[in-house]
């Protein structure tokens, strides 16, 4: 099962690095850990008048599914709100397994992570940490 | 004389089982070692014909099971080279160090210091924190060389006549480095501290002898040890013990219970309150037996054989830096390396697509990979049961992360 982990799309959204950084002047930051693996994600947020998010930048200390998933994050998060992100969630959640249906895009190539139960909270990392930027 | 591997793999049932279609290529000892057919025969021996709970039942079977409960405590003790009245069995080595932090802790007033060290896992820092915080004693760390090993150069500035207890791993579990006892020992003494090793590493190649190393507490833990899961060790020298007190209350501890006042059961009964781990504790037993007949000058040159050809094979990968001891000398089979621009749960996840087991992630010693800055290692921890195969499928592993995961 293992050996289709590291598909070319989630290796693909790791090396892209999309938003990876920080910003110069954020509205606001947060990082979270996972205890468990140490994975480590720091995420500013730039928000405009109806806290939406008009900048994003994340800095990732974690593992190649974690980095994957925060660039695919930033590359949708501009212009959404605590419950846009929310949404995008769903999304990621649906494509590793833990809710039914179908995953939109990017998330979709997260799907080979489903049979992994102790990567998915690598998956999830950066949504817990621009959570809490948002909240 | 060569040691027979073949001979050795062949008594552990689950090396020679095809999972997901690969063969066990298991190298994660560090973390739980697997278990002999003596090991399994043993419990399964208590569980089918002799399962009871121990010390009070009267009939056969309590017997039966109260017996082979202190035969394995001979069989711990023996293997540690103690009289089996210091042995305790707890439920793990966690369990172990928790037990002395707690109850010889209480004997130690605010101001007085313990000594630890930078490579400590945390099962070695936690508990000595919350004594920190229940008693008010201090915390000072021994730092840690750029090659992973305890810097005992720092010792004469950090002992003071305040320190009670220098608490460290006697093999590290993140770079196999072997610590000098001997050294710690003659230093400690000289300010009258007390020094408990955290053998958790050290116990799984061979037979300890406490008496020579002139300490005062050893921990270990069975499943690490080729043992059962649930199981650990205390050893203390039996004045320690003595002056004691209980760390749980329960059945079996006790001397005489009345609502006034309760006397407690003499050591090791007064640390093992309740219905002790029973079947662990025998197949713990089984493990030590099997492991003291094993040829350990053999063994022991087998797995740094191991380590050679590991070491070895990942200097020849581009971009491979081992994080450790780079000689053999004083060390035991433990190695960590790093592959740059390549997390190290993601080389271990690739290493599991070769049916290749290891371990990623701070290994329980965040302080340590504070120090070097460090996200993590992959550490490769061998048992006398590896071969030359595990460790090539593991290299061919690393080869395959470094191609297509940067």
């Amino acid at each position: 099962m293992s050996d289709q982990l590291y598909q070319e799309r989630i290796v693909e959204l790791a090396k892209a690095k999309t938003g990876a950084g920080k910003l110069a002047a954020p509205t606001k930051s947060a990082r979270r850990d996972n205890p468990l693996c140490g994975d480590r994600v720091t995420i500013d947020v730039r928000l405009d008048g109806h806290g939406r998010i008009a900048e994003i930048a994340h800095q990732v200390r974690g593992c190649l599914l974690c980095q994957a998933s925060a660039s695919a994050l930033a590359s949708v998060a501009v212009g959404r709100d605590l419950a846009g992100i929310a949404t995008l969630r769903h999304d990621a959640e649906r494509a590793i397994g833990r809710k039914e249906g179908e995953a939109g895009e990017p998330f979709s190539a997260f799907a080979p992570v489903a049979a992994h139960k102790s990567r998915q909270e690598c998956v999830l990392l950066p949504f817990e940490a621009l959570k809490e930027a948002l909240s | 004389m060569s040691f027979d591997v073949a001979g050795t793999r062949r008594q552990f049932p689950i090396l020679s089982a095809i999972i997901d279609g690969k063969p066990v290529h298991y190298l994660d000892n560090g973390a739980s070692a697997q278990t002999p057919d003596a090991v399994l025969d043993a419990v399964r021996i208590y569980e089918t014909t002799g399962r009871a709970n121990v010390l009070r039942g009267v009939h056969r079977l309590a017997e039966r099971a109260t017996e082979s409960y202190e035969k394995a405590r001979e069989e711990v003790a023996s293997f540690l080279g103690v009289p089996p009245t210091e042995i305790v069995f707890t439920g793990g080595c966690t369990a172990a160090i928790n037990l002395v932090a707690y109850s010889y802790g209480s004997l130690l007033k605010a101001g007085d210091r313990i000594l630890l060290s930078e490579l400590e896992h945390h099962s070695n820092i936690v508990p000595w924190q919350l004594l920190r915080a229940r008693s008010g004693v201090e915390i000072d760390m021994i730092p840690v060389t750029v090659d992973g090993r305890i810097d005992l150069a720092a010792l004469p500035r950090l002992l003071t006549p305040r320190t009670k207890l220098v608490s460290l791993a006697h093999v590290s579990n993140v770079t196999g480095a072997l610590v000098d006892v001997r050294a710690v020992v003659a230093a400690a003494k000289s300010v009258g501290a007390k020094v408990m090793l955290d053998g958790a590493q050290r116990a799984p190649h061979g037979p300890v002898d406490l008496p020579a190393l002139g300490i005062d507490f050893y921990v270990f833990a069975g499943h690490k040890a080729y043992g059962p899961n649930g199981i650990g060790v205390l050893w203390a020298k039996a004045e320690h013990l003595d002056a004691m007190p209980p760390f749980m209350g329960g059945g079996s501890m006790i001397g005489r219970v009345t609502f006034a006042e309760t006397t407690w059961a003499p050591p090791p009964r007064r640390f093992e309150a309740g219905t002790p781990p029973i079947g662990p504790a025998i197949g713990l037993g089984a493990a030590c037996k099997w492991m003291a007949a094993l040829d350990w000058s053999a063994a022991h040159a087998h797995e740094m054989a191991l380590v050679q050809r590991l070491m070895d094979g990942l200097q020849k990968i581009d971009d491979t830096r081992l994080f450790g001891p780079a000689s053999l000398q004083n060390r035991y089979p433990v190695v960590s390396f790093m592959l740059d621009g390549v997390h190290p749960h993601d080389v271990a996840q690739t290493l599991d697509s070769f049916g290749v087991a290891v371990r990623a992630g701070h290994h329980c010693a965040q302080p340590l990979m504070d120090r070097f800055d460090l996200d993590g290692t992959t550490r490769v921890s061998m048992a006398p049961y590896n071969d030359n195969t595990d460790i090539d499928a593991l290299l061919t592993g690393v080869q395959h992360a470094a191609r297509t995961l940067r």
